[in-house]
Formats: structure tokens, C-alpha cells, sequence
């Protein structure tokens, strides 16, 4: 086996990958082979460092050197002066927004300093696509000692000693689950893994799947022997296809090595694993839907009981988890469910991943313990809001989560801290608006969404998103009246207690909590047809200023609908019917010459 | 199952006939020989709807039933390229929206609907999952960050 002296970690998350590391890959083979170093240093494609804002990164072991925002045309200088010279290259290095320092290393970033990576400890580290390099981690021996040592019950009683909850949203005691699925009688049993991750914003079971594919396989298996099932399915969503690829090639390298099919590891347990896409629906991600669309049918949830551990796929026994918890598995049976609970706070025990994303300077994922703040995420690990403005709300949980102001930022994150402040954990996005965010269009912007997914199977759903959506367009348009806020508030309240499944019952979350946290903002709307953010388009009017305004045509150009009239160096004007209120002139105007009011 | 009338007992769709035959005797193999179908033909027609239908013993209605529930099947043709917009929420708030108009107004079209040189279709998407390069568009399985309005005509032109 060759020994290399330097390992040069490309990210090849689907955001560098989109951000050109593909490139960067081959121009390091390139470079590093005409400096003749191809024998001492090897370049890796690894799976998501998370620090998704801040790429493509290349990262260089054994120091730990992070560069950033890196091109191919910056390759010959990391190729010419760290690996051959040994010397950093100290204009791609991370650059602390405060102070302006330079961080050199990786693990000294305060990004990365906060995190407790559990379920991430991979992604970012190995090649996702080589099952040498997970178990070089210690990747399946997890599985050996459950074989080898432990009976099926043992292994619950493990998980259940964790407190480790289900981390697609709701929370449901996973070892108490696993437990349900194996006294209930029926054969064969089976195991989902729900990997239908749609919620718009949350994207740490994409960066699982692609990152560390064998550590989802290995929770996997090891609940199917715990549970007494024989045969899994991974369903994932369509729109992810490079998760489906690295799961392929996983449960292929599994299979080639008797981790994954008949005897496992000679000890007499059988287990197979399909791979099955989604095919666009949201709904799916609830489990009864998710079930239904993998036997092919339209997936509609349907009511519980029965629930899926009596009566699933096939109406035989099942048990369903979602990514990040099987991911979390391994780790469990390895440390012990002790140091697992060791982590967290009383009723949620150890990590959870969040998106971070919106209007905060470090988008990524972040793995935090529970009970961390949301002032630390935000402010401490994702750098605070760019550009100088002001916090204003941060959206928790997904379309079905609520909208949290600054007051509560100082709340831990917990499942019961969360529904008590009117959000969900939901599956862990974290959405940050500023200022320039209008209220009442985000609820807009996720009711819209919830009706789209509606499957319309029950009226409350179906009907109330509807008719809680048809409120807020009046309101937004500036035709609502003080008592549509009323009959806002008692339509979701209805919905939420009435619809059959967790999307409709968690749709109006966005409503009641802005209604909560933001009444006046609707009121502004409603009174004085204003909508201080500027966002609700029929409220606002573009105008250009005629002292201003020299003619440039830069407006005109950048105009997406032609709505902008003038030659050179004459006044322009703005056609009110045309415009559609995009606000793109008024960021181009060279003079700030276009006003909005 | 009735036997066909024509007399004409060459298969129109031979592709048809190895995805058939690739899932035969598997539980729940409706959904992944729709896909096939879909990736085989870029759309579902009519008629392998009703071949699937005799094969499966599945009622055609149901099989309609389920092509039209899911976004990603589509029972008419399609461009040659896909486009989607991410609308998602981290996009919304970094202004996708406008993205999207620039791609409608280069395209001419409406989001579900395709050129009439059958070069594009246009499809409106909830969140393509990398929020950390927001705002984002995804032509095929190319997905572009970071998108501004006036780099939208230079990506479109990179699609034949």
C-alpha cells in the first residue's frame, strides 16, 4: 500500500461540486503529477465540510489547512507553495468577518468550534464512495459487536438507554419504536429509512446520503437485527441524485463484503436493502405516505392506528426512521447509550444537525448538542447577518414550523422548548431573516407551499390552507380587514386539530406563530397599507427620480419585463401597469436615483 | 384481458418490454417502471399507460391515477432540457423569485410548460436542497448557485 505524506480533501458536496471541485480535482492531479508529487500526495473527494458558503474548500492534511472560495486557477499556488515548499497560501485562507484574522486551521474556526459532530464525524473527512475509508473510522464495527455480542434485545434496551428521538421531526422515543415493530407478531418485518427530505431549507440527510452513505447502511442494519427484520428500503427523494448513486454504490461494496445479504458476517442474520426514488411529492415524507408510495400506490397518508410497527408496507410490521437517526445509531451501540445521553438536555439527548441558512454570513450545516441556543447558532457559529442589518426572525422547522423573533433567541434548542414557543424541531432547518423580510409574505410563501403539497385527501387540509391563504393574499394586497386576523387565527387552530396527518396539522404553525410574535406587522399591512419591509408587491410603487435619474439605461437593461422607458442620457420612467416590483433597477441604479414607497 | 383487434402484434414501444421484464415479479414496481418509462420516452404516453396496465393487472385509471399524483411524471413531452427554479425558502429570501421571472421572460415560457422548439421546459421546484449557494437553478442534473438575474442567458445558452 502506498504511504502519501499529504492528503488534499476536495469537497464534493453538491454545492462545491456546483461551485467547480470537479475542476479543481483535476487540476491538482494535473499540477501535482507535473511536479512529479502524484506519489506522495493523494487528492480524496470527500463528502460536505458544511461550511457550504465559504466553497468550493480544499483542505490540506496532515495540518488541517482550510482554503476557501478556491478556482482551478488557484491550484498551481497550492500545489507550487504548500506542497512543495510548505508554505501556506495565505490569500485562500478563511478570514474572520470581526477581527479580519486569518484561520489557518480548520478546527479553529469558530464555525467549527461550537459543533459536536456526531452523526457529520465523516462527511468531509473520507471518500464517500470507498467503504475502506468508513471502516478505516471504525465504520461497522458497530455491526460486529452487535453480531457478535449482543442480542436483538440488548441492542433496544441500548437505544432506549440513549433517549435518542426520531429525528424527522416528531420526536417518537426511537427505542420504544424498534420495540413496538419487534413484539408485533407478523412476518416478514421490514425497515425504512426516510430519506423523502423535502422541507425547503433543510438539507443534512442530502449531505448524509452523499457523505457517509455506510453510516445510514450500518444503523440500518444493525435496527433490522434488533427489530427481527429481513429486508429495508432507503427512499429517497428524486431530486437527490447523487444520494442515490453513493447509496448504490454502499450497499454494492456492503453486499461484496458479507456486511449486507445472507449470514451477515457468518452469524446467521439475512438482511437485504432497496433503494427506492421518490417521485416529487412532499407528502411523502409522512410516513403512512412515504409506505404507500413505496408499494407504488399515490401517496396519500392515511389515518393511525394502525401504526406502521403492526401494520406497514404489505400490512406487515414495519419500522420507519429517518436518516440522521439511523445515522446516529452506530455511535450509540459503539460509546454506549450513557455517553450518548450524556449530551443534550433532560428530555433531548445528544446532537442535531441544523441548516443554517437565509440571511446569516456561514450558511451550512452545523452539528450542535441540544439545548445550545439559537443566539449561538445564529450569532456564535454561523457569524450573524451580513451587510449590517438587523436580525429579525428566525423560521424553525421547516414550512411547518413557526417564525421565532429576537426574544426568543435565547430559548435551547429542545423538542418541548421549541412547541412551547410555537415551532417545531421539524427536520432542522434554520431559515434567518433580516430586516428586508416581510412577515407576511413568509407565511404567504409557506402556505402557498403547504397548499401545493396538500394531497387533498382530508377537507381541513385541503380547504383551510386554502382559505387561510386566500386571507393572507387579501392582506398582503392590501384589502384585509382588522378581522380577518380573527378568523386567520380560528381557521388554523381548526386545521391544526383537525387534519389527518402531520402536514396539514402543522401547516398553519407559520400563521399562528407570526400572529403571535408579529401582529403588528399584519396590522401595518391592513391599516395603513404599508408593508414596512418592502417586500408585498402591491403595496409598494417604483419611481425614479427625475433630479437624479442621467440616463445611464442600466435600468432599462436589467428590467425583466421592459417596463422601464427613456433613451440615453434622458429621464427614464417607470410604466406602474408593466412593473412588476422585483426591486432589480433600484439595486443597479449606479445613483440611487429609483425610490420605493 | 381482451386480445387485441388489429392484428398487428409488433410492440411499439420495445423498450417497454425490457423494463417490463426487468421488474418482473418485484412488490411495488409501479412507481420505478413509470420512471423508466419516463426516462426511456421524456414523457408517458397514453398508450404505455394501457400496456402497463394489461401487464400489471393494474387498472389503467389507477396507473393515471398515480402519474398524475407525483410532479415528477409527466403524460406529454418534454424539451430536451429541464429548468428548475429553486423556490425554496432560503431562496425566497435571496430573491429567487426573480430569478425565475428572468428565466421566463429568456424562455418565453410559464413554469410546466416546455418551448415550442422543445428545447426547454420550464418546472417549478420547492427546494433543491443546497440552500447554502441560495438562490439556485438546476438545469438537468447541473445545479448552477448563486444565480443572479443576468447570468441566467449564459447558463440557458450552454443548453443545446
Amino acid at each position: 500500500m502506498n504511504l502519501f505524506r499529504a492528503h488534499v480533501l476536495v469537497c464534493g458536496g453538491t454545492g462545491c461540486t456546483s461551485g467547480g471541485s470537479p475542476e479543481i480535482r483535476a487540476r491538482l492531479e494535473k499540477e501535482l503529477a507535473a511536479k512529479g508529487l502524484d506519489k506522495e500526495v493523494k487528492v480524496v473527494t470527500t463528502g460536505c465540510h458544511g461550511l457550504c458558503e465559504m466553497g468550493p474548500l480544499v483542505i490540506v492534511y496532515p495540518e488541517g489547512t482550510m482554503y476557501t472560495h478556491v478556482t482551478p486557477d488557484d491550484v498551481p499556488d497550492i500545489v507550487n507553495e504548500h506542497l512543495y515548499k510548505g508554505r501556506i497560501v495565505q490569500r485562500l485562507l478563511y478570514k474572520e468577518p470581526l477581527t479580519e484574522e486569518k484561520v489557518p486551521h480548520y478546527g479553529d474556526l469558530p464555525f467549527y468550534q461550537k459543533q459536536k459532530r456526531v452523526v457529520l464525524q465523516n462527511c468531509g473527512y473520507i471518500n464517500p464512495e470507498r467503504i475502506e475509508e468508513y471502516i478505516a473510522r471504525g465504520g461497522y464495527s458497530a455491526l460486529a459487536k452487535v453480531l457478535g455480542e449482543m442480542t436483538p434485545e440488548e441492542v433496544i434496551a441500548e437505544v432506549k438507554k440513549s433517549g435518542l428521538r426520531g429525528r424527522g421531526g416528531a420526536g417518537f422515543p426511537t427505542g420504544l419504536k424498534w420495540e413496538f415493530c419487534r413484539k408485533a407478531p407478523g412476518e416478514p418485518k421490514y425497515v425504512v429509512c426516510n430519506g423523502d427530505e423535502g422541507d425547503p431549507g433543510a438539507f443534512m440527510d442530502r449531505s448524509v446520503m452523499e457523505g457517509d452513505p455506510h453510516r445510514v447502511l450500518e444503523g440500518m442494519i444493525i435496527g433490522a437485527y434488533a427489530i427481527g427484520a429481513s429486508e429495508g428500503y432507503i427512499y429517497v427523494r428524486a431530486e437527490y441524485p447523487l444520494a442515490v448513486k453513493r447509496l448504490r454504490i454502499a450497499t454494492k461494496q456492503a453486499e461484496e463484503l458479507g456486511l449486507l445479504g445472507d449470514n451477515i458476517l457468518g452469524s446467521g442474520f439475512s438482511f437485504r436493502i432497496h433503494i427506492k426514488e421518490g417521485a416529487g411529492a412532499f407528502v411523502c415524507g409522512e410516513e403512512t405516505a412515504l409506505m404507500a408510495s413505496i408499494m407504488g400506490q399515490r401517496g396519500m397518508p392515511r389515518p393511525r392506528p394502525p401504526f406502521p410497527a403492526n401494520q406497514g408496507l404489505w400490512d406487515k410490521p414495519t419500522n420507519i426512521n429517518n436518516v440522521e437517526t439511523w445515522a446516529n445509531i452506530p455511535d450509540i451501540i459503539l460509546k454506549g447509550g450513557d455517553w450518548f445521553a450524556s449530551m443534550g438536555t433532560e428530555k433531548s439527548k445528544g446532537t442535531k444537525v441544523f441548516a443554517l441558512t437565509g440571511k446569516v454570513r456561514n450558511t451550512g450545516l452545523v452539528e450542535v448538542p441540544m439545548g445550545i441556543t439559537l443566539r449561538e447558532i445564529i450569532f456564535d457559529i454561523g457569524g450573524g447577518i451580513p451587510n449590517g442589518k438587523k436580525f429579525k426572525a428566525v423560521q424553525i422547522g421547516g414550512p411547518s414550523g413557526g417564525c421565532l423573533p429576537e426574544s426568543q433567541l435565547d430559548l435551547p434548542v429542545d423538542y418541548e422548548s421549541l412547541t412551547g414557543a410555537g415551532a417545531i424541531m421539524g427536520s432542522g432547518g434554520l431559515v434567518v431573516m433580516d430586516e428586508d423580510t416581510c412577515i407576511v409574505d413568509v407565511a404567504r410563501f409557506f402556505l402557498n407551499f403547504t397548499r401545493s403539497e396538500s394531497c387533498g385527501k382530508c377537507t381541513p387540509c385541503r380547504e383551510g390552507i386554502k382559505r387561510m391563504l386566500e386571507i393572507l393574499d387579501r392582506i398582503a394586497a392590501g384589502k384585509g380587514k382588522m378581522e380577518d386576523l380573527d378568523l386567520l387565527e380560528r381557521t388554523a387552530l381548526v386545521v391544526k386539530q383537525s387534519a389527518l396527518c402531520g402536514l396539514g396539522q402543522t401547516a398553519p404553525n407559520p400563521i399562528l406563530s407570526t400572529l403571535r410574535y408579529f401582529r403588528d406587522e399584519y396590522v401595518t399591512h391592513i391599516q395603513d397599507k404599508r408593508c414596512p419591509a418592502g417586500v408585498c408587491a402591491a403595496l409598494l410603487v417604483y419611481r425614479i427620480k427625475p433630479e437624479l435619474c442621467r440616463g445611464c439605461t442600466a435600468c432599462t437593461r436589467v428590467c425583466p419585463v421592459g417596463a422601464i422607458s427613456g433613451t440615453r442620457k434622458e429621464v427614464h420612467f417607470i410604466d406602474p401597469d408593466k412593473c412588476i416590483k422585483c426591486g432589480a433597477c433600484m439595486e443597479r441604479c449606479p445613483f440611487g436615483a429609483i425610490v420605493r414607497g | 384481458m381482451s386480445a387485441c383487434a388489429c392484428g398487428n402484434t409488433a410492440p411499439k414501444y420495445p423498450e417497454l418490454q425490457e423494463i417490463l421484464s426487468r421488474h418482473e415479479g418485484e412488490k411495488g414496481s409501479l412507481i420505478p417502471i413509470l420512471q423508466e418509462v419516463q426516462a426511456a420516452y421524456g414523457y408517458i404516453p397514453e398508450d404505455v399507460i394501457k400496456e402497463i396496465s394489461l401487464a400489471l393487472d393494474i387498472p389503467a385509471t389507477t396507473i393515471y391515477g398515480v402519474a398524475t399524483f407525483y410532479a415528477q411524471f409527466h403524460l406529454k413531452p418534454r424539451g430536451r432540457h429541464v429548468v428548475r427554479v429553486c423556490q425554496g425558502t432560503a431562496c425566497h429570501v435571496r430573491g429567487g423569485a426573480r430569478i425565475l421571472a428572468e428565466v421566463e421572460k429568456e424562455l418565453g415560457i410559464k413554469p410546466g410548460e416546455t418551448t415550442e422548439d422543445l428545447r426547454f421546459s420550464l418546472e417549478p421546484v420547492a427546494c433543491l436542497g443546497c440552500c447554502g449557494l441560495a438562490p439556485v437553478m438546476m438545469v438537468d442534473e447541473d445545479t448552477h448557485g448563486r444565480m443572479t438575474p443576468d447570468k441566467v442567458a449564459s447558463v440557458l445558452a450552454r443548453y443545446e
